[in-house]
C-alpha cells in the first residue's frame, strides 16, 4: 500500500541526504502519506497506544535498571530504595509496574479487535503471526520482570513457572536446572532473568518493526472488512490517523495515571512486599492478572505434562487461526453467528481469568474444565464449522459506502461494549484478590483514614504518636529497617525539623566499624542511619520469640491485605480504596481475646487473635491501656495506639504518598484538558474528510 | 495559506496552536522526573553529612587519608620546616597564588586538610613526594607543595580545601 512516495524534498540539505539514504521519504510514505481506511474506529487506536506503552516501558525500565541491584540479597532492598530515595523513584516504579498491566490490557484489546474484525485473514496471516510472537515475547518479559523485585510472589512465581518445564519427558529436570543455574531458584536465576528482561523488550521492538512493515505491505483491515478500492475509501495517515491515535492515547493515559497515582497496588499482590523466602510458600500462588486464563487452563488438567501442553497450546493455537477460520467474510459485523460465538469466547476468557485467581478446589475445578473445553472448542470446532455453515449478511460495496451508511447512526453499541468490557475486566482483575477468601479470617472493620482518597494526607499528630508507640513498644521485637532517621524530617512525614530528627537519632546507639584497629564500635545515631534492629539476625529473632521471627514493620501496611469480595473490589477501583493494610494492622492490635471461642484450641505459646489468619499468633497482646502516654492529650487507650501505629506504619510503607497524590491531581487536570483539546482538534481535522 | 488568514488567525488555527502548546508543555514537564532521577538520591545526600576525624594519632610528619562524600581527604601533620618553607615562598612564584595562611586554620598551622584529587584530571597525588615536599601526581607529573598548592606540571589549580573546622584541638569536623 505504501507505494513509491510522492515526497519531493525542496531543501538542498534534505535532497543531499535523500540521494544517499532515503530515510525521510520512507518516514513520509509510512507515517504521513500512508493511506488508511477512513472507517477505522477507536479500537484501531490501540496499535498506537501499544507503541507508546512499549516506549514507556523501555524508557522507565532503563532508568530503573540504573538504580536496581540484581542480587538475591540486595534486589528487594534496592527496589525499596528506588521508591524511597531516588528522585521521583516512586513515580518511575509505578509507571513501570502499572505500565506492564496497561501494556497487556491494551494488547488484549488489540487482539480481540483482530479476532472480531477478522484481521488475521488473508493476506494478513504473517502480520497476525508476528503479533502472536510479540505477545509471547511480552509474556516472557513480563514474567521475568515480575521476578526482579524478589518478593515472595516473585520468588514463588519463578519457581512455579520454571517448573513447568520439568514436565518435559526425560530432560525435564535438566532443563529446569539449566534455567535456574542451580538446584533451586536463586541468585544465578535472578541475574539471568535481569539480563533477559533487559534484552527482550528490544527483541519486541524489532518484531514490532516487522509487524508494522507487514502492516504497511498488506494495508490495514477495517471494520467493514472489505478491501479499499478507490481513493475515496482512504485518508492519509497524517493528520487523520495521527490525530485520532493521539486522542486515543490521551484517553488511555488517563486510565494509566489512575493506577500510577491513585491505585499503584491495586493490580499487585500484597505478598510481594514480603522479601523472598525460599523456606515459606505463600498460601496462594497467583500470577499477574494477565496470565490468569492460561494458569486456569494449566490447573484444570489433572495431568502435569498434559496441563503444560494445554497451557502452551492455548497460545500457540492463535498461530493457526488464519487457517482454522476459513470464512471469506472478515468482519464479524456481517457474521451473525460468529459474532455471538465471539462474545461467548470473550466471556470464557474473562471467566477463565477469574478462575485462575481462585483456589483450585471444588466447583472452581469443574468450571475450569468446562471453560477450557469451550476455549479450545472455539478455535478447533466452532470457527472451522461456522466457515462452512454460516450465511453472512451482505457486505457494503466499499469502505466509502460503509461510512455513508453509518453517518447519522448512533455510536451507542460501541459505548456499551466499552462499558461492558470495562466492567468485565475490573471483575476479572478484582478476582485476583479472591484467592484469600477460602481462609477463615475475619474481615477487619474499615476505619476512616485521613490519608485515604485522592486528596488524603497523613495526620502529623497520629504519625508522631505512632512513632512513639513504635519506639516504646513495637521496637522491642520488630525492626523498621527501611526507615532512616532523616525520613522523620522529610516532607509528607511526621513533620519533625531536621534538628529534632538529629536529636531523635542521637538517642540510639548504632553499631559501626570496623575502626582503624579493626574493631566494631558503637556511636550515637546520625540522621543518615536506619532504625536499628532489635535482634542481630533472623535466627536470634526466631530464638527469642518462640520460633516465629517478628516481621520487619517498614512495609507491613502494604504486605498485609484481606479479601474484599464481590462487588466491593469493583467499587474500590473507583473509590480508590487502598487501606486494607492499615485496617488490618489496627484490627490485629485490638483483636486479641484471652479466651478463644468454644471449639478453638490455641497451641501452647500462641495467643488467640480474631483477625490473624488461622487465629493462633505467637505475638502476645502488645498493647494495654495507659502503656504509652501522649503529650498532646490523646487518650492512652489501646484503640488510640492501634490507630496511630497503623497510620505510622502506612507512612513507613508509603512515605511519598502525599507527593504522589498531589502530583496525581496536577497530572489529571492536565490530562483532562489535553484530552478535551485533542477531541476538538480531532473533530476539526476530520470535518474535512466527511 | 493566503495573506488574509495569516492576518486574521481563524478559530481553527487557535485550536491547533493551543493543543500543540499543551502537548509541548506536557512533554517537557514529563521529561523532568526522567532527568532528575540521575541526581544523587536521598540516601547518598544523607551519607554526605559532615564527619569527625580524631587527629591525636597522627604524629608530626605523618598524614592520613579519610573519605568524605567518596572523595579522599588528606590530613597532614606538617613539620615546622614544611610550614616555614611554604610560608616563605613569594606568591609571585605560584601559578595559582594563595597564602598558606588562607589554606589553614589560625592556631593550627601544622595541619593541612585538602581534597586529594589532582586538579588536572582527577588522579590521586602521592603524599611526601615530588620536588616540593608536598604531593606528586603520578598521572601526568603535577607537583604540589606542602600547602597543596600547584607548583609545576599541567594541573591549573591548587588542591581544594574542603569545608572543615576544629571541634577541639585534636578533632576536626569535615563538611
Ligand atoms: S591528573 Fe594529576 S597530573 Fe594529570
Amino acid at each position: 500500500m505504501s507505494g513509491p512516495s510522492d515526497y519531493q524534498p525542496s531543501h538542498p540539505a534534505v535532497k543531499w541526504l535523500e540521494q544517499r539514504l532515503p530515510i525521510i521519504s520512507l518516514v513520509h510514505s509510512s507515517f504521513v502519506a500512508y493511506p488508511t481506511p477512513r472507517n477505522l474506529n477507536y479500537w484501531w487506536t490501540f496499535g498506537a497506544i501499544l507503541s507508546i506503552m512499549l516506549g514507556v516501558q523501555i524508557v522507565t525500565g532503563i532508568i530503573l535498571a540504573m538504580h536496581y541491584t540484581p542480587h538475591a540479597d540486595l534486589a528487594f532492598r534496592s527496589v525499596e530504595l528506588i521508591v524511597r530515595d531516588v528522585n521521583y523513584g516512586w513515580l518511575l516504579r509505578n509507571m513501570h509496574a502499572a505500565g506492564a498491566s496497561m501494556f497487556f490490557f491494551a494488547v488484549y484489546i488489540h487482539m480481540f479487535r483482530g479476532l472480531y474484525y477478522g484481521s488475521y485473514k488473508a493476506p494478513r496471516e504473517v502480520l497476525w503471526i508476528l503479533g502472536v510472537i510479540i505477545y509471547l515475547l511480552m509474556m516472557a518479559t513480563g514474567f521475568m520482570g515480575y521476578v526482579l523485585p524478589w518478593g515472595q510472589m516473585s520468588f514463588w512465581g519463578a519457581t512455579v513457572i520454571t517448573n513447568l518445564f520439568s514436565a518435559v519427558p526425560y530432560f525435564g529436570e535438566s532443563i529446569v536446572t539449566l534455567l535456574w543455574g542451580g538446584y533451586s531458584v536463586g541468585n544465578p536465576t535472578l541475574n539471568r532473568f535481569f539480563s533477559l528482561h533487559y534484552l527482550l523488550p528490544f527483541l519486541i521492538a524489532g518484531v514490532v518493526v516487522l509487524h508494522v512493515w507487514a502492516l504497511h505491505v498488506v494495508g490495514q483491515n477495517n471494520p467493514a472488512g472489505v478491501e479499499p478500492k478507490t481513493e475515496k475509501d482512504m485518508v492519509p495517515f497524517t493528520p487523520y490517523a495521527t490525530i485520532k491515535d493521539f486522542f486515543g492515547v490521551s484517553c488511555f493515559l488517563i486510565l494509566y495515571s489512575w493506577f500510577i497515582f491513585y491505585m499503584p497496588n491495586y493490580l499487585g499482590d500484597a505478598d510481594n512486599y514480603i522479601p523472598a523466602n525460599p523456606g515459606v510458600t505463600p498460601a496462594h500462588i497467583v500470577p499477574e492478572w494477565y496470565y490468569l486464563p492460561f494458569y486456569a487452563i494449566l490447573r484444570s488438567i489433572p495431568n502435569k505434562l498434559a496441563g503444560v501442553i494445554a497451557m502452551f497450546s492455548a497460545i500457540i493455537v492463535l498461530v493457526f487461526l488464519p487457517w482454522l477460520d476459513s470464512a471469506k467474510t472478515r468482519s464479524n459485523k456481517y457474521r451473525p453467528l460468529a459474532k455471538q460465538f465471539f462474545w461467548i469466547f470473550v466471556i470464557t476468557c474473562i471467566l477463565l481469568g477469574y478462575l485462575g485467581a481462585q483456589p483450585p478446589e471444588g466447583i472452581y475445578v469443574i468450571a475450569g474444565r468446562i471453560l477450557t473445553i469451550v476455549y479450545f472448542a472455539y478455535f478447533l470446532i466452532v470457527l472451522p464449522l461456522l466457515a462452512r455453515i454460516e450465511k453472512p449478511r451482505p457486505l457494503p460495496n466499499s469502505i466509502a459506502d460503509d461510512v455513508l451508511a453509518k453517518t447519522g447512526r448512533a455510536t451507542a453499541p460501541m459505548v456499551s461494549t466499552l462499558i461492558a468490557l470495562f466492567v468485565a475486566s475490573t471483575l476479572f482483575v478484582g478476582g485476583t484478590g479472591q484467592a484469600r477468601a477460602a481462609e477463615n479470617q475475619e474481615t477487619p472493620p474499615s476505619l476512616s483514614w485521613s490519608f485515604a482518597g485522592p486528596f488524603g494526607t497523613y495526620d502529623r499528630g497520629a504519625l508522631q504518636r505512632g512513632l512513639k508507640v513504635y519506639k516504646e513498644v513495637c521496637s522491642n521485637c520488630h525492626s523498621l529497617s527501611y526507615v532512616a532517621f532523616r525520613n522523620l524530617s522529610e516532607p509528607g512525614g511526621p513533620g519533625y525539623s531536621p534538628a529534632q530528627a538529629a536529636a531523635f537519632a542521637a538517642d540510639y546507639k548504632i553499631k559501626d566499624g570496623p575502626n582503624d584497629a579493626g574493631d566494631m564500635f558503637e556511636r550515637p545515631g546520625r540522621v543518615a542511619d536506619y532504625f536499628p534492629s532489635p535482634f542481630p539476625n533472623e535466627q536470634a529473632a526466631r530464638a527469642a520469640n518462640g520460633g516465629a521471627a517478628p516481621p520487619d514493620l517498614s512495609l507491613i501496611a502494604k504486605a498485609r491485605s484481606y479479601e474484599r469480595g464481590f462487588p466491593w473490589f469493583i467499587f474500590d477501583f473507583f473509590t480508590q480504596f487502598q487501606e486494607q493494610g492499615p485496617n488490618y494492622v489496627a484490627a490485629l492490635m485490638q483483636g486479641f481475646e484471652s479466651t478463644p471461642p468454644a471449639g478453638v484450641t490455641i497451641p501452647e505459646g500462641s495467643y488467640y487473635n480474631k483477625y490473624f489468619p488461622g487465629h493462633a499468633i505467637k505475638m502476645p497482646p502488645p498493647l494495654s491501656d495507659g502503656q504509652v502516654t501522649f503529650d498532646d492529650g490523646s487518650p492512652a487507650t489501646v484503640q488510640q495506639y492501634a490507630r496511630d501505629v497503623a497510620t505510622f506504619l502506612m507512612w513507613t510503607a508509603e512515605p511519598h504518598m502525599e507527593a504522589r497524590k498531589r502530583l496525581g491531581y496536577q497530572v489529571f487536570v492536565f490530562l483532562i484538558i489535553f484530552a478535551g483539546l485533542m477531541y476538538f482538534t480531532k473533530k476539526r481535522v476530520w470535518a474535512a474528510a466527511h | 495559506m493566503t495573506a488574509s488568514t495569516v492576518d486574521h488567525p481563524t478559530r481553527r488555527d487557535f485550536l491547533f496552536v493551543a493543543t500543540g502548546a499543551v502537548a509541548a508543555v506536557g512533554g517537557v514537564a514529563t521529561l523532568w522526573p526522567f532527568i532528575s532521577q540521575m541526581n544523587p538520591d536521598a540516601s547518598t545526600i544523607a551519607a554526605g553529612a559532615p564527619i569527625e576525624v580524631d587527629l591525636s594519632p597522627v604524629a608530626e610528619g605523618q598524614d592520613i587519608k579519610v573519605f568524605w562524600r567518596g572523595k579522599p581527604i588528606y590530613i597532614s601533620h606538617r613539620t615546622k620546616k614544611q610550614v616555614e618553607e611554604v610560608r616563605s615562598v613569594p606568591l609571585s612564584n605560584l601559578p595559582d597564588p594563595a597564602t598558606d595562611q588562607s589554606r589553614t586554620k589560625d592556631g593550627h598551622e601544622q595541619w593541612l586538610v585538602v581534597i586529594g584529587i589532582c586538579t588536572h584530571l582527577g588522579c590521586i597525588p602521592i603524599a611526601h613526594e615530588g620536588n616540593y615536599d608536598g604531593f606528586f601526581c603520578p598521572c601526568h607529573g603535577s607537583q604540589y607543595d606542602a600547602s597543596g598548592r600547584i607548583r609545576q606540571g599541567p594541573a591549573p589549580l591548587n588542591l581544594p580545601v574542603p569545608p572543615y573546622q576544629f571541634v577541639s584541638d585534636t578533632k576536626i569536623q569535615i563538611g
